[in-house]
């Protein structure tokens, strides 16, 4: 299945070299990684940021169980079947997940939960969901990261921070790279970051906008304003703690830039507005286009979150939070998307793909999580592992596996695994379940 | 003496770094396990560096060690800690219809941890 | 393999001159064979299609069905998601959601569903070429394949300025080989790298794009060139400059003279044939008749015609600039992606109402071109879907051609001035099932330069249609009583009654080797991604077929 060719040397002791590989922590999804392996473990990992590195480093061969029923280890025949009773019995079972699986795994997990009318959500729905209903609300204006490094001449950071979540994303793609219209990387441009906090990404601002907390949606508002020449009220000063001479100063730039960009995280569809705060720097972005060029691109977190929204996009038609039930699908965060479906005790079943919703997720959630069965796959024995009632320990995709994954601006990447792994993948793990679905499923099925 | 702030998880370096080695891994453990606050709120709290301080909302309550932000990196009022599983105790299951939780900018209140 | 015979059916293969015949039709290794000699010979498995007509698989030739663009549009629009017809799951299919841009299982089981057997989509920026694959192999039962966009790429405008036609060809070779495309593609040709660059659009063919110092003109002559010096199956696709603005017909006759008697497909030529002043709305007509004056004595040219019908539906684009102006237009959201030394793209939901002048004159110079142009072998059917409306409205389109009372009932139903602002009121012309059969199968293979498709002579690839004839031909064709997919049935009275998935078509030119290193400096130069991970593999999970060239 692997679309990428396989420069694995699994049984030899010797020093192997993979170039061009595809480092998946983080949305920049770094596709130059030359990786040295020994004896089944990467040990150099040349290009690789301090994130990427601990990826590479810490993801070798553990000595744990293929599989385990509610913690004894099992065969994959008595796992994979364990998994389909879960699977067929539940009435409200949810598919969660999937960022950290090839695409050719995501549509694996799509397909079982269509075949069991399941709901299917990815962790889009923590993440930038807000964004994407912003997305389906005022549409987006954006480009690939390769735009940004060729022709943008004005960045600005608003609600993340790069330094820690993005490492290699100044130095590859948005600050320091010379480009075709940019000649002079770094000097040809100006860099403005807008946070609550002062963190490691303001040494590399040009201009820090320190924001008060839960006043973005105001302060994109004021910026949309004064792009049009609407005065804005200066009780915005208190609201925001931005004065409007900076705001002045700050569209007058704006409209200057050849080519500008706003890159925004987590702390615009994490707090106060949410996808509100979202659509309105969306907004911004686009109008923007009015005066000169200008677009907006969230910043993805995971290696293949992008790849999990564009699969479950093609396959249902929306981007997460899907519910199958009736036979078809239909959309509608807040009912069908996972910190809901948990946190109100909805589902009574749970297949959890390359995630750790135990860790991360709302208290009301987790406690629902801890007494509803579930079904887990992941390389790592996490919290939520611990809890699975199966749980498949997994090869590390990118590491041990092939297959393809899309970059945060949706460019897809092929994997070039460094090593074999003696555990199956998220891909087979997910195939045999669903061949077994369909077995049971077209034998009881009288036509 | 409780007094409210509005508590702001987020990702670190060395927090993905160490997620990496395992999360019951020490660095990671610790790197969750820390409250970061402005030293003026401390110095006006009476909370030294390290000292446990309790958090709590309406969802629920920690006890976790304190540790004052570098230089201004945090204004008043305002606390960070890496998110995980500490963090989750405070998050509400409303998402308002949105899908997320409140996951930034949790309103909590804060005192200096009394062990007697 | 079984042998199967479809027996006594009325057959209409107009590439064998069959015209209503009442014909057998024997298959077998998914091949149209000879009937066996030998009289002790049986068919395994016989259809009785006495009393049907019987055509080969319809063919769309310019779609958007798969890719960045098509899935950006899925994600914006839940909206109307929400009161389009659901596809629903059963024993042996998967749900999906319709709409204007269905999701991808559901696009291969209504295409199926409606007798078509093969579809191209029309515009693929090639960094993204890996994710069409990935939509095509869930797009089930159709054969599909794609077009890869070049009419604004930075290594094609580098050397039509520099004069280098030998790495200009290699590099389109290359191109093709790396993403397993079918046909280069061009899409307002310099026009989307003006907007890139600065948020403005080429306004003529001979416009300068700033920095790269070459026009329009140069890269239509200098691609069709090279499409003609690899002998590829189908000639250069081109989107022409100033889609959609009034006057614009003087650009697309531009744009075929710039051929040069080169071969050059002309798409949705209906967008390309207005007559008018942009900054006088009053004054938009018809430019049709000038346009098939021209064309009809020139064979190296093709269309099809990207018909609107009224409905809501999405457009999307290539043309960056292009979704700009909708937006502007129309004030509705607005989807725009520049790609990296590629291409650009442009998404607007819109709404053609037949009490618009503006959409029922473009609906009217739709018919006109089908009606007008004398040899239907070179014209094609297509709504350009979804941009003009989906493919779910040809059998619709069908009625209107093979009906004049029918064009005159929506004539009559229009605002008045549209009569006065082209000829359709004035034609007569009815379509035949023969013509049908040219413009919907027979046209679009020979114009893609597929050999095995578009027809029912011994060795095509067996892909049947089979309708109950109906007076009301949107009836007969909205509903086919069989469907054939290389010699298996796969679609009873509506049905899906065997999943199975379609091979990837795609071209393999030969090229220069010694010039990748040239490709491959500028690539490192200025891209993002490494270029040995550029290329697409073949993925042994599933079927391809190289087209030789010619």
């Amino acid at each position: 299945m692997n679309i990428a060719e396989q420069d694995v040397n699994p049984k030899s002791n010797q020093l192997t070299v993979i170039k061009d590989a595809t480092c998946t922590f983080c949305g920049c999804v770094c596709d130059d990684m030359e990786l040295t392996v020994e004896n089944n473990r990467i040990t150099k990992a040349k290009n690789a940021c301090v994130l990427g590195k601990a990826w590479f480093f810490h993801h070798g061969i553990q000595d744990r169980p293929n599989a385990t029923i509610e913690g004894k280890p099992v065969s994959y025949e008595e796992a994979f079947d364990a998994a389909v009773e879960i699977l067929l019995n539940a009435t409200y079972p949810i598919t969660y997940g999937l960022s950290d699986s090839t695409s050719e795994a995501q549509r694996v997990a799509v397909a079982i939960t269509d075949w069991i009318g399941g709901t299917i959500d990815t962790t889009t729905s923590v993440c930038h969901g807000p964004s994407g209903i912003a997305f389906q609300s005022v549409g987006e204006v954006t480009c690939s990261l390769g735009e940004i490094k060729n022709r943008a001449d004005f960045i600005i950071f608003w609600g993340g921070n790069p330094a820690e979540s993005h490492p290699r994303h100044f130095t590859k793609y948005s600050l320091m790279p010379k480009g075709e219209f940019i000649p002079n990387g770094r000097k040809d441009r100006t860099v403005v970051l807008i946070d609550v906090r002062k963190t490691k990404s303001v040494k590399a601002a040009d201009i820090f906008l320190q924001i008060k907390p839960r006043s973005d949606f105001e302060l994109a508002w004021a910026l949309r304003g004064l792009a049009k020449g609407i005065d804005i009220d200066s009780s915005i000063e208190q609201k925001i703690g931005i004065s409007l001479a900076t705001l002045r100063d700050m569209m007058d730039r704006m409209k200057e830039a050849k080519f500008g960009v706003i890159l925004f995280g987590m702390g615009l569809t994490m707090t106060r507005g949410k996808h509100l705060n979202s659509e309105a720097v969306l907004a911004l972005a686009r109008d923007m286009n009015q005066y000169t060029r200008w677009c907006a691109k969230p910043m993805r977190g995971h290696g293949n979150v992008t790849g999990a929204d564009n699969v479950v996009s093609w396959t249902t038609g929306f981007p997460f939070g899907v519910n199958l039930n009736r036979g078809y699908p239909r959309f509608n965060p807040g009912e069908f998307t996972t910190s809901d479906v948990l946190a109100r005790g909805e589902a009574d079943a749970a297949l959890i793909i390359a995630s750790d919703p135990m860790s991360n997720f709302s208290q009301p959630a987790r406690e629902h999580l801890k007494t509803i069965k579930s079904i887990v796959l992941d390389p790592k024995l996490t919290d939520t592992a611990k809890h699975a009632t199966v749980a498949f320990t997994t090869s590390t995709y990118g590491i041990n596996t092939g297959g393809t994954v899309y970059r945060m601006d949706d460019v897809p990447i092929p994997l070039r695994p460094a090593f074999e792994s003696p555990y199956k993948g998220d891909y087979e793990i997910l195939k045999a379940i669903e061949n077994r679905i369909r077995g049971k499923q077209l034998a009881s099925m009288m036509d | 003496m409780a007094e409210e702030f509005i508590l702001i998880p987020g990702r670190t370096s060395r927090q993905g770094t160490s997620l990496n080695e395992g999360k019951d891994s020490d660095a990671y453990q610790e790197e969750i396990n820390t409250l970061r606050m402005a030293t003026t709120d401390m110095k006006r709290l009476a909370i030294d560096n390290g000292d446990n301080i309790r958090m709590w909302n309406d969802v629920g309550e920690v006890v976790i060690p304190c540790q004052a932000a570098k230089g201004d990196e945090l204004p008043p009022g305002i606390l960070f800690i890496s998110y995980g599983d500490k963090s989750s105790y405070l998050m509400g299951g409303d998402t308002h219809g949105s899908g997320m939780p409140d996951s930034k900018c949790i309103d909590v209140f804060v005192e200096k941890f009394k062990t007697d | 393999m079984a042998l199967f015979r479809i027996s006594g059916g009325t057959v209409y293969d107009p590439r064998n001159n069959i015209d209503g015949e009442i014909r057998d039709l024997w298959m077998d290794n998914g091949r149209i064979v000879e009937r066996p000699t030998d009289p002790n010979c049986r068919a395994d498995k016989t259809l009785d299609a006495t009393g049907t007509v019987v055509m080969p698989g319809g063919i769309d030739m310019h779609c958007h069905i798969a890719g960045p663009k098509v899935n950006a549009a899925r994600k914006m629009m839940p909206d109307e998601k929400r009161t389009a017809q659901p596809i629903t799951r059963t024993r042996l299919t998967r749900s999906g959601s319709g709409g204007s841009v269905p999701s991808t299982f559901a696009t291969g089981y209504l295409y199926a569903g409606l007798g078509y057997t093969t579809a191209f989509d029309a515009a693929i920026p090639p960094l993204a070429a890996r994710h069409v694959h990935e939509e095509l192999e869930d797009t089930p039962i159709i054969d599909k394949g794609f077009y890869v966009l070049m009419g604004n790429n930075h290594y094609v405008m580098k050397q039509l300025q520099a004069n280098q036609t030998e790495h200009l060809t290699t590099y389109v070779s290359w191109l093709l080989n790396a993403t397993k495309g079918f046909a280069a593609k061009l899409v307002n040709p310099g026009g989307v790298e003006v907007w890139k660059s600065g948020g403005k659009n080429a306004t003529g063919i001979d416009d300068s794009v700033d920095h790269f110092d070459v026009s329009p003109r140069q890269i239509i002559a200098g691609v069709a060139q090279a499409v003609m010096d690899l002998a590829l199956p189908h000639p250069v696709h081109i989107h022409c400059n100033n889609l959609g603005l009034p006057g614009n017909w003087m650009t697309t006759l531009e744009t075929m003279k710039a051929l040069e008697g080169r071969s050059g497909h002309l798409t949705h030529i209906q967008f390309h044939s207005y007559g008018g002043d942009p900054d006088q709305q009053h004054t938009f007509c018809s430019k049709v008749p000038e346009l098939v004056e021209y064309f009809n004595t020139h064979e190296n040219l093709t269309v099809d015609v990207g018909q609107v019908m009224f409905d809501k539906t999405t457009s999307m684009t290539a043309d960056g600039p292009l979704g700009y102006f909708l937006h502007k237009v129309t004030g509705r959201k607005w989807f725009s992606a520049d790609t990296e030394m590629e291409s650009g793209c442009g998404i607007v939901p819109i709404t053609y109402k037949d009490s618009s002048m503006v959409h029922a004159l473009q609906w009217a110079i739709g018919l006109e071109w089908y009606l007008l142009a004398k040899d239907p072998w070179r014209i094609a059917m297509s709504t350009d879907h979804p941009n003009g409306g989906s493919f779910l409205a040809y059998p619709e389109i069908i009625a209107l051609l093979m009906d004049r009372t029918r064009r005159k009932e929506v004539l009559n139903r229009v605002p008045a001035s549209v009569k006065q602002r082209c000829t359709l009121e004035q034609l007569d012309r009815e379509y035949t099932l023969n013509e049908i059969a040219i413009i919907t199968r027979a046209a679009p293979a020979r114009i893609l330069g597929l050999e095995h498709k578009g027809h029912l002579g011994i060795g095509a690839d067996a892909d049947v249609t089979i309708y109950n004839p109906h007076s009301d031909r949107q009836k007969m064709f909205e509903l086919p009583r069989y469907v054939i997919c290389r010699g298996e049935v796969i679609v009873d009275d509506g049905d899906i009654i065997k999943d199975v998935t379609g091979k990837l078509l795609h071209v393999a030119p030969a090229y220069d080797k010694t010039i990748v290193p040239d490709i491959q400096s500028w690539f490192e130069k200025y891209y993002t991604i490494q270029f040995r991970n550029y290329p697409v593999d073949l993925n042994p999970l599933h079927e391809y077929q190289e087209i030789p060239t010619k």
